[in-house]
């Protein structure tokens, strides 16, 4: 090995021990001078510093062309084959071009009328995924630096990229965080491989840990509810309540006794959780005892037809046992808090037994006495969200048009929002079309942003005119940011043609803001373009 | 051809274009737009390429439109235009009888001769520097590397210039500095050794050195017609010139080929020539031994994919490739190889190509080991073995291209 930091060895016969030494000689010369140190090469006539450079430059040229290669360390592991099929040569290019896309992509800050590329990379991935296909191994680098810039795009980026991406984020700091992050990934053993599986749950790290049980309880609920028993009692409280966290998903009955067993911990964030999972199970024990609270606490007067609220008078111990909370937050009277909570943990299904066989919607219609409408509603909403009661929240919703105030479960956006995941996604669409006929966009984004992608014909038909009133009515596009923004993303790529006349630039009515039709042909311009490249997107990725 | 538009204004735009010409379409129009050609350009030639006779032709009327002979407007230009291209072709005939080859000799004769007088300037530097020792080139730093390259501009002698340049950073360049900064100094002497007796010196290490000086040369070779695989291509910038090279392999000559191009500091060079394509074409090599430098010539075809792609060798090979390559020309910093069946592998903090029997491995360059090309060639790799054509140096290899083995499409990693 040569020091010259060339870090190519120099081994034969050019590059011998006594020619490396009077190189060495060299250059100590040459560093101190000539004058100061005397070079071991002297010609007759020809000055030190002359010579010097003659033997230099020989020496210089013989290293170089002696250079060999060097010796080979220990080659990286293998990389898993990517079984899955390669993506199509236009789509792979369309990737690229996504990947390397600037946002904005004009000067000033300003969009233009050109796509937001960097917004499409979600639903490029997502649509990549669903077909299965393989990520190509140049595009790993710059997929793992997106990924590691947003962490929105991680898990389907990651997924994407496959068994390589894991491999070379191995070898790079960087990228750490795709081994952090995957959940059954090549990191993880396969859930079937039991012995694998108990010895990283009780060997790993806790990040390890969690996403071990949550892969494994995605592919079998009992066995994850048994690894984790194994260790219950010994585990800390910080990550009990994180184990316990990964029981939500398939959450079923035979998770009671596990359950019902943690409502007796010793920390009381676990009881909490435990108790909200078993609420969200109408048959569990838990859930029977809320009910008989609950029917104490609500009755229908049989002579105005009033519901009367009688809000428990104390907490007790068996209430605190099930997870009630016994201090309300400042602000709050603590009966009302103590009802709240146990409405709300009240399976729906037991008041149309308690309230004369009525349907929900009659149930939400009928009057409360004594100002506890609020209260009793706003609990019925949060059950319906937690119990996921789709008839319940139909009826808590109300009809689209009516003002949010005086709907029948006087609910803010965030409630609604909430209660519109448990209908079906047609439902929803239709209801938030209804709700954007009738009250404009101003309030819709979060609405919205709850709709099944690509947006259903009705829903972006009521986007797409309610943009085109607030046109009319002289207002600037960027008010409307957040829902163009998700119009680009989520509407129909159909409903190009249908928006490319209203991309021309119209006449500017006189009442209008100025310069507004501008913004808006060009706003319109841009969600047109948006539409066509995510159409050319799918049929890069489809075949169709 | 010519048309008018009708703009935002009261008066329609005339737009004239002239395609007969054989240096290429010229185009006027009256808008005052600063895109060239205007958009109403395009649109007529747009026209004209589509539907015969939808644009009438202001040299020959058409049996379609027969009174349509162009409007004086256009007559006026096209006829400028016409004397003005006579002028210059004929100003060019000028120059070329005034450039008698008695002339040219002695401007020839006189750069040579402002050439010597700075080689042995820059060699009294150099023994003046080595007399003091190369530690007073840390102290004094860059001004005095800055102020030598000027004289080698006055002098010039760009190549002699660019290489002082060089020596100036490589004091700062870290432990080791001293012998760096010995071994290019020891070159540049040789060069300059090399020129002032380059009347002593075989012909095509002459040229070698005239081209290492900075003196421009022209393709001067036969013509090779061949089927070019590109290989790499890739840009270097300093504060004035972008320099574009592309790695050609001729599939059937097994020649290497590199074309440089040059643009402006901040703009791509015009020539472009995408990766892994092949482009059956003209190549003139240019004066000097060994070197792979050449000219394009003429194009047949567009560039069409194709599955060649060039014979690799082994670590060994590539490393004895730069040997035998520096016996006509000293001053190779490094040499095109095509590696085969190696992988790269992670050798601590650096990274190595290395054979597929563990054997033998070249080193990445310091500079290829902070390029994303690296993190592209290691996905590709995957730890199997790939094809990877770049420059094998002294300093170590620089990954250019990679192919997936046994087959796939190239992959530019720069």
């Amino acid at each position: 090995m040569t020091s010259t930091g060339t870090a190519t060895s120099s081994n034969n016969s050019a590059n011998s021990p006594a020619s490396w030494q009077e190189w060495e000689e060299l250059v100590t010369s040459a560093l101190l001078g000539t004058e100061r140190r005397t070079p071991p090469v002297a010609v007759p006539g020809k000055d030190a510093p002359s010579a010097l450079l003659d033997a230099a430059a020989a020496h210089t040229v013989r290293r170089r062309a002696g250079l060999c290669a060097a010796p080979a360390a220990a080659p990286p592991a293998l990389a898993t084959p990517d079984a899955r099929p390669v993506l199509p040569t236009a789509a792979r290019n369309r990737l690229a071009m996504l990947l390397t896309g600037r946002p904005g992509g004009g000067g000033g800050g300003r969009r233009g009328a050109a796509p937001d590329l960097t917004e499409l990379l979600p639903q490029w991935l997502a649509l990549a995924n669903e077909h299965g296909y393989a990520a190509p191994p140049e595009a790993l680098p710059a997929l793992l630096d997106a990924a590691r810039a947003r962490t929105d795009l991680r898990p389907q980026a990651l997924a994407f990229a496959g068994p390589r991406a894991l491999w070379l984020a191995r070898l790079n700091a960087d990228w750490k965080f795709a081994l952090r992050a995957t959940p059954g990934g090549a990191e993880l053993p396969a859930p079937e491989e039991t012995a694998e599986v108990q010895r990283l749950w009780e060997e790993g790290l806790f990040a390890e840990r969690v996403a071990l049980l949550s892969a494994v309880r995605a592919h079998d609920a009992a066995t994850a509810r048994d690894l984790l028993a194994t260790t219950w009692t010994t585990e800390r409280a910080e990550d009990r309540l994180m184990f316990l966290d990964s029981l939500r998903v398939g959450l079923g009955d035979a998770d009671e006794p596990f359950l019902e067993q943690a409502l007796t911990d010793r920390s009381r964030n676990v009881r909490a959780t435990a108790a909200e999972l078993l609420s969200a199970l109408p048959g569990s024990a838990l859930a029977a005892r809320m009910a008989a609270r609950a029917a104490t606490c609500v009755a229908l007067d049989r002579t105005d037809g009033k519901l009367v609220v009688e809000a428990p008078h104390e907490c007790d111990a068996a209430m605190e046992r099930d997870g009630v909370t016994p201090n309300p937050p400042s602000g709050r009277g603590r009966r009302a808090w103590w009802l709240g909570q146990v409405v709300e943990a009240t399976p729906l299904a037991s008041w149309s037994a308690r309230l004369g066989d009525r349907t929900p919607e009659q149930m939400v219609a009928l009057p409360v006495a004594d100002d506890w409408q609020s209260e009793l509603h706003g609990a019925w909403c949060r059950a319906a969200v937690r119990q996921q009661d789709a008839p319940w929240s139909r009826a808590l919703l109300g009809t689209p048009a009516a003002p949010g105030a005086s709907g029948p479960g006087a609910v803010s956006l965030a409630e609604r929002a909430k209660l519109l995941a448990a209908l079906p996604a047609d439902e929803r669409a239709d209801w938030v079309a209804g709700f954007i006929a009738a009250h404009g966009l101003s309030e819709a984004f979060q609405l919205l942003g709850g709709c099944a992608v690509p947006w259903s014909q009705p829903l972006g038909h009521a986007v797409v005119d309610a943009l085109n009133i607030a046109r009319d009515a002289g207002s600037y596009p960027w008010s409307f940011s957040g829902v163009m923004g998700l119009a680009e993303r989520c509407l129909d790529p159909v409903e190009a043609d249908r928006l490319e006349s209203l991309a021309a630039i119209p006449d500017e009515p006189e009442d209008g803001a100025p310069g507004a039709v501008g913004y808006w042909s060009e706003a319109f311009q841009r969600l047109v373009s948006t539409l066509r490249l995510r159409a050319a997107m799918r049929r890069e990725l489809t075949g169709t | 051809m010519w048309g008018l538009c009708k703009g935002s204004g009261s008066k329609p735009y005339q737009t004239v274009v002239d395609v007969a010409d054989t240096t290429g379409p010229a185009y006027k129009c009256s808008c005052p737009s600063r895109k060239f050609p205007c958009k109403h350009a395009l649109g007529l030639l747009l026209l004209w390429a589509g539907d015969d006779g939808a644009v009438p032709d202001a040299s020959a009327p058409s049996a379609s439109a027969p009174d349509a002979s162009a409007p004086e407007w256009a007559e006026q230009w096209l006829a400028g235009r016409r004397t003005r291209a006579e002028k210059k072709s004929g100003t060019g005939a000028d120059a070329a009888r005034s450039a008698d080859p008695e002339a040219a000799r002695r401007r020839a004769e006189r750069r040579a001769e402002r050439i010597s007088a700075g080689a042995t300037e820059l060699e009294q530097r150099l023994t003046d520097l080595l007399r003091g020792g190369l530690a007073t080139a840390e102290r004094a730093g860059y001004g005095m590397w800055e102020e030598t390259a000027r004289r080698m501009v006055d002098a010039q002698a760009p190549g002699l210039a660019s290489r002082v340049r060089e020596l100036g950073a490589i004091p700062a360049s870290g432990p080791g500095w001293p012998m760096r900064l010995l071994e290019e100094c020891a070159l540049l002497h040789l060069l300059d050794q090399a020129w002032l007796r380059r009347e002593r010196l075989p012909e095509p290490l002459a040229a070698t050195v005239r081209a290492r000086i900075g003196l421009t040369t022209t393709p001067e070779g036969p013509p090779v017609r061949d089927r070019w695989l590109v290989l790499a291509q890739y840009d270097t910038a300093d504060a004035k010139l972008t320099t574009r090279r592309i790695w050609l392999y001729g599939t059937e000559s097994g020649r290497t080929a590199l074309l440089l191009s040059f643009g402006a500091a901040g703009r791509a060079p015009e020539l472009a020539l995408p990766v892994g394509l092949s482009l059956d074409a003209e190549l003139s090599p240019h004066p000097g031994g060994g070197q792979p430098r050449a000219g394009l010539g003429e194009r047949f075809a567009a560039p069409e994919p194709t599955s060649a792609r060039p014979p690799g060798l082994g670590p060994w090979e590539a490393a004895a490739a730069y040997g035998t390559a520096l016996r006509d020309d000293p001053w190779l910093d490094s040499w095109p190889v095509t590696l085969q069946g190696v992988i790269p592998t992670p050798v601590g903090d650096s990274w190595q190509l290395a054979d597929a029997e563990g054997k033998s491995a070249l080193p990445l360059t310091p500079a290829a080991l902070t390029h994303p090309g690296r993190w592209k060639l290691a996905a590709l790799s995957g730890g199997s073995p790939v094809t990877v054509f770049g420059e094998c140096g002294h300093r170590g290899f620089t990954p250019l291209t990679a192919w997936p083995d046994p087959a796939g499409e190239a992959v530019p990693l720069c």
